[in-house]
């Protein structure tokens, strides 16, 4: 009955009551929504560089990241790749040679790293494939001809087009100079303007016996997982299978990314518990009203014999109803909103070219996991809880006596 | 033995200016099934009595035993609890609880007492029924009449089976009418179910209703008449 009480005391005063809850509602949606937005757009970020850039996980040499790196190659790695599959959870993976170098075309030229795939495999792990805009992806290349796909802001910058012959120069795994002519036969575009600038592909048998590496063997081993969840156990798995490879996961490879995930996770509660702070004050303050102009009803139920607690309880549900009542329209209108954006899409394409300067997609989808709104559901509740403490000692502080006179 | 014994009180108010000696020497008892009135001029000290009777307020000196239990002895939680078992309090101004129908605002102290849901309704209904309401149970107070209202007041006082209800001016904001009907009911539950009252009133209604009127003037008794 005191529940009942409490829920029916915050509907005296209609209009102080939802002042507090459209300005919770707000609060709450707008945390919810921008926070939605925002992870929406990392979620897609970290997406897209696993399926175009990084994969899930790669296999190394140990001595890859240093300076001469061609010469550090993974010996057998296609006999290696084809037993990755025996492991549960991998989907795809895919061998491939990798080289820095630099690659002119008609008196201008550009530092790039040039792989050399098997585009079957590839397409498995990679997206890249859906992302040509112009040309092919390997596909019907006459026999003399060593095809070359490059991203299209490296083609507008070598002011290059389908079948433009490209040069390109690295040195092979013993120090000599190579120079070998391609001709563009695909051009990609990804999100990420930077990744189009700096990726070039082209066949593994057009670079192996070039690059002096042996029948078999590859820079990098790219692996697809069936499912992100299952990345630090499937690179366990293949750490222990593979003792005399590095193997690293997206996290370790693109540390930032990792960092932008996990911040993510906290970045909502910040939000919120900003927001919830601002709206504390608020609340106080109605139930302060409220207890002040109830004096000598408070000091009544308290004279009938209301102990205490029960006075204390009463009040707390009031704040607590009030928050709560806010609190769950402005997460149901957030979530509402972020479902609806979400297979929608919010179109940024105007801004396309700041944001793919940075690898984000011009159309966002804001995504929110309904274990953060129960997060911020407790968090609503404890906030009105914690409003409710001082105007509920203040009516504790009451005396019944002198209270029921007061007029 | 009396329900209500008072020796020797006093209540002396320190933090005026001039302290105020709002009850100066009281010597007073009450038996069981009483409906005495305590009558005097404003600022004779007789809400100060009740109050200090209902464990609202302590006393300066001097010792009130209800039943035989010292207030003075009580912790303030403890007398909060003694008033719902002990005391049915009728207010000058109704004080029910104005979100609460009529039924609701007497089962609520029933509920206070920890009583079942099935026996709140029965006592509830039977009470409102007693002081002639059987008709507005499920009205809010805002739709009742000020006597209407004093009368759930009443019902409510009743509901825990209190061993007297204490009422300070009960008709003071009431018509001729409304009074006249609400002492009728409390006379009538007095005489039927030997429930004691002790009411403060300047209320001439009262006091010819009343069949003792204790007379405080300047926080002692003048006269205590009984006139059974």
């Amino acid at each position: 009955m005191v529940i009942a009480i409490a829920w029916r005391n915050i509907w005296r005063n209609k209009l102080r009551s939802l002042v507090v809850i459209i300005a919770i509602t707000l609060g709450i949606f707008a945390g919810v929504f921008s926070t939605a937005f925002m992870k929406g757009m990392v979620d897609q970020r970290i997406e897209s560089a696993i399926e175009n850039e990084v994969s899930h996980i790669q296999l190394h040499h140990p001595d890859f990241r240093q300076e001469d790196k061609l010469k550090q190659f993974i010996p057998e790695a296609g006999q290696k790749t084809d037993s990755l599959y025996e492991i549960e959870g991998i989907e795809a993976a895919s061998n491939r040679l990798s080289s820095n170098c630099m690659i002119t075309a008609a008196g201008t030229g550009s530092g790039v790293l040039l792989n050399g795939i098997h585009p079957e495999d590839e397409s498995r792990v990679t997206n890249i494939h859906t992302k040509i805009v112009e040309g092919s992806y390997f596909e019907d290349i006459p026999k003399r001809i060593k095809p070359l796909v490059i991203g299209n802001d490296l083609a507008d910058k070598l002011n290059v087009k389908i079948k433009s012959r490209i040069v390109v120069q690295f040195a092979d795994v013993h120090g000599n100079p190579v120079s070998l002519g391609f001709r563009v036969t695909g051009i990609y575009n990804t999100d990420n303007s930077v990744f189009d600038k700096m990726h070039v592909f082209t066949r593994y048998q057009d670079l192996q016996s070039a690059m002096g590496v042996p029948e078999g063997a590859g820079h990098e081993i790219a692996v697809l997982l069936k499912d992100n969840e299952l990345l630090e156990e499937v690179k366990t798995q293949t750490a222990s299978l593979f003792k005399q490879q590095e193997v690293s996961s997206w996290k370790d490879i693109s540390p930032e990314l990792s960092y932008l995930n996990d911040v993510m996770g906290q970045y909502m509660y910040v939000i919120i518990v900003i927001i919830l702070l601002a709206l504390l004050f608020g609340i106080i303050n109605t139930m302060l009203m409220a207890v002040l102009e109830r004096v000598k009803e408070l000091g009544m139920l308290m004279a009938i014999g209301m102990n205490r607690k029960r006075v204390f309880f009463m009040i707390m549900m009031e704040s607590v109803f009030l928050a709560v009542t806010g609190g769950i329209t402005g997460i149901l209108a957030g979530y509402g909103i972020t479902e609806i954006f979400g297979s929608t899409g919010i179109d940024l394409s105007i801004y396309a070219e700041g944001m793919a300067a940075m690898g984000w997609e011009p159309v966002v989808y804001p995504a929110v996991e309904l274990e953060t709104l129960a997060g911020v559901t407790g968090l609503v509740i404890l906030t009105g809880i914690i409003s409710a403490i001082y105007p509920a000692l203040k009516a504790l502080k009451l005396n019944p006596a002198e209270s029921i006179r007061t007029e | 033995m009396s329900i209500i014994e008072i020796n020797s009180l006093t209540k002396v108010y320190n933090s005026l200016a001039v302290p105020v000696h709002a009850l100066n020497g009281i010597d007073l008892s009450f038996e069981k099934g009483e409906f005495a009135a305590v009558v005097g001029p404003s600022g004779s000290g007789k809400t100060t009595l009740l109050n200090i009777v209902g464990g609202l307020d302590n006393s300066s000196s001097g010792k009130v035993t209800v039943d035989g239990i010292n207030l003075e002895n009580l912790s303030s939680s403890q007398l909060i609890d003694f008033r719902l078992r002990n005391i049915g309090f009728v207010f000058q101004a109704y004080n029910l609880i104005p979100v609460m129908t009529a039924m609701e605002n007497v089962e609520f102290i029933l509920q206070l007492q920890g009583k079942p849901k099935n026996e709140r309704k029965e006592r509830a209904e039977q009470l409102l029924t007693a002081v002639g309401l059987e008709e507005r149970m499920h009205a809010r107070p805002s739709k009742l009449s000020g006597g209407q209202q004093q009368r759930v007041a009443v019902a409510r006082a009743l509901a825990s089976k209190p061993k007297f209800v204490l009422a300070d001016e009960p008709t003071a904001n009431l018509d001729s009418k409304s009074s006249e009907n609400l002492l009728d009911i409390m006379e009538q539950l007095n005489k039927e179910e030997n429930i004691t009252f002790v009411f403060s009133t300047h209320d001439q209604r009262v006091v010819n209703k009343a069949r003792r009127v204790v007379t405080i003037e300047d926080g002692k008794v003048k006269s205590d008449e009984n006139k059974s």
